[in-house]
């Protein structure tokens, strides 16, 4: 998968954590989670089980910690997906 | 000493086995339409029950009615419901979803077995298999007894009292007296009060385990909830939620609100599980008392009660319900009201129950009609011996009423009674 599909099924993954429906249209890389996409903190969790689901892999606890912004997050997914 | 104030209902919500909204649910109502249905899966599970009213929502209605967090995360049907009730209700009632500082209005949203839900089933499956991680966050909100409350308040953003009551089969009801009171004495101005239950076998399992289920009628499970029939056999459980605004007169005509109806008085007591009160029997003195004390707060006579919204469950105990009604409206048998039970068409929708059915009694009061009793072909004989049959509708009555009396009656031996009346300035 490239980097761009793989932001493509995060954005659809973080949609509904989001009330404000235009937010994703305009997510860069740099877009953080909880301050910019106000996302409630506690649903970082459920993002995390979510993106297990669609990409099949397994995020341990210490790396929820790093996926503060759009693209640490693609990282963390592209490492596990190469790993 | 600040005077009473008036309390007047200004929305409506529901969502009921037999209607999903307001409309759907009057329609029902007039068109005696049972949303009763055969429930896949409780045969197999070895139940005697296998039927049961569950309200038809689709993932589409959910995406079209709910903010999308709620429409496509939540499980909780008991929390989907009571959303969905509870925004019916508000807007009804003309009142916008930006009001911020609301600090007069409050919520008060009761449930029932709030974690019994279906939507535990897989949580807890996960638990016992070492994968608690994978319940994730939304699981505690979601099984947790304000969690109706909270979600609706997420979406509302009111400022006043916030809180969840819980009391079996009264919950519904006593969710409205509450709201009552408090705008009454004058503490809040706007109260949005409702009660949800949610539905599957987690809840069921329990009353099919004690006897109290409909299980004759698993082939034609329409004629299963026959409330005050001589061969009613149990109740028939469901799911669903309704929703009332209050507001005190004085603020809903600041407005220009649409009054739907208004409440007079009400009374909540328990027969203290004595005297023929227990865990799952009233005492009878104590639903006479609070029939008779909710006429008393409510400022009326028996002889001005135009119908009577029963609790009547389908059960063996309707007869005694009717003779509590008898013994405390002190009528004859000619002079008793209309009565009728809206279970005979949505079955038990235990803690939803008194909230959905005071929907039913505050359409019935404001749009002028008295709803039927299905499957009545034979009315228990106990009972033809307290009311005249006429005033036991089989069918839709068009009919300009004044005053309900609604009651519900509940495990723990405890009792709620409402007086409601069509608005009168």
């Amino acid at each position: 998968m490239t980097r761009e599909e793989i932001k493509t099924e995060l954005l659809s993954i973080i949609d509904p954590y989001i009330d404000e429906k235009e937010v994703t249209t305009n997510v860069s890389e740099q877009s953080d989670l909880i301050n910019d996409l106000n996302i409630n903190s506690a649903h970082l969790v459920d993002i995390v089980l979510d993106i297990e689901d669609k990409f099949d892999i397994m995020i341990e606890d210490d790396f929820i910690g790093k996926m503060d912004t759009v693209g640490n997050a693609l990282d963390i997914i592209q490492e596990k997906l190469e790993g | 000493m600040s005077q009473k104030k008036r309390v007047v209902i200004t929305g409506l919500g529901v969502v009921a086995p037999n209607g999903l909204n307001i409309n759907e649910f009057e329609t029902a109502l007039r068109s005696g339409t049972s949303g009763i249905r055969k429930w896949e899966g409780l045969e197999e599970l070895n139940f005697k029950c296998q039927i049961g009213g569950r309200p038809a929502i689709t993932q589409e209605y959910k995406d079209e009615h709910l903010p999308q967090f709620i429409a496509k995360k939540l499980r909780n049907n008991a929390v989907i419901y009571a959303c969905l009730s509870g925004l019916e209700a508000w807007k009804d009632s003309g009142l916008q979803l930006d009001s911020n500082q609301q600090r007069r209005s409050g919520i008060i949203f009761g449930s029932g077995a709030m974690a019994l839900d279906e939507f535990i089933g897989a949580n807890i499956d996960m638990l016992n298999q070492g994968q608690h991680r994978k319940v994730g966050s939304r699981s505690v909100p979601e099984s947790m007894s304000s969690g109706a409350a909270a979600f609706l308040n997420g979406i509302l953003g009111l400022q006043g009292r916030i809180l969840s009551n819980s009391s079996a089969c009264i919950t519904g009801s006593e969710a409205i007296l509450q709201g009552f009171e408090m705008i009454q004495s004058g503490k809040m101005d706007r109260m949005l009060c409702g009660s949800t239950e949610g539905d599957g076998q987690y809840i069921w399992g329990g009353f099919d385990a004690m006897r109290v289920l409909c299980s004759d009628a698993n082939d034609n499970p329409t004629y299963g909830s026959r409330p005050m029939s001589a061969s009613s056999s149990g109740f028939v459980p469901s799911g669903g939620s309704g929703a009332l605004v209050l507001e005190s007169l004085e603020i809903a005509q600041a407005r220009g609100a649409e009054i739907y109806a208004e409440i007079l008085g009400g009374e909540v007591n328990s027969g203290g599980q004595q005297n023929g009160g227990s865990m799952t029997a009233q005492n009878p003195e104590a639903v006479v008392d609070c029939i008779k004390t909710t006429m008393n707060n409510a400022g009326i006579k028996s002889t001005e009660i135009d119908l009577i919204s029963g609790h009547l469950t389908s059960t063996k105990g309707d007869p005694y319900e009717i003779k509590n009604w008898s013994n405390a409206l002190g009528l004859s048998k000619e002079e008793m009201p209309y009565i009728n039970s809206t279970k005979s068409m949505i079955g038990h929708c235990v803690a939803g129950a008194g909230s959905i059915e005071l929907v039913a009694g505050v359409l019935q009061l404001s749009k002028s009609f008295i709803h039927p009793n299905l499957n009545l072909e034979e009315i228990h004989p106990d009972i033809l011996g307290i009311v005249d049959q006429k005033k036991i509708p089989k069918a839709t009555i068009e009919k300009d009423i004044n005053i309900i009396l609604k009651a519900n009656f509940g495990f723990g031996d405890l009792n709620c009674c409402i007086a409601l009346k069509k608005f009168d300035n």
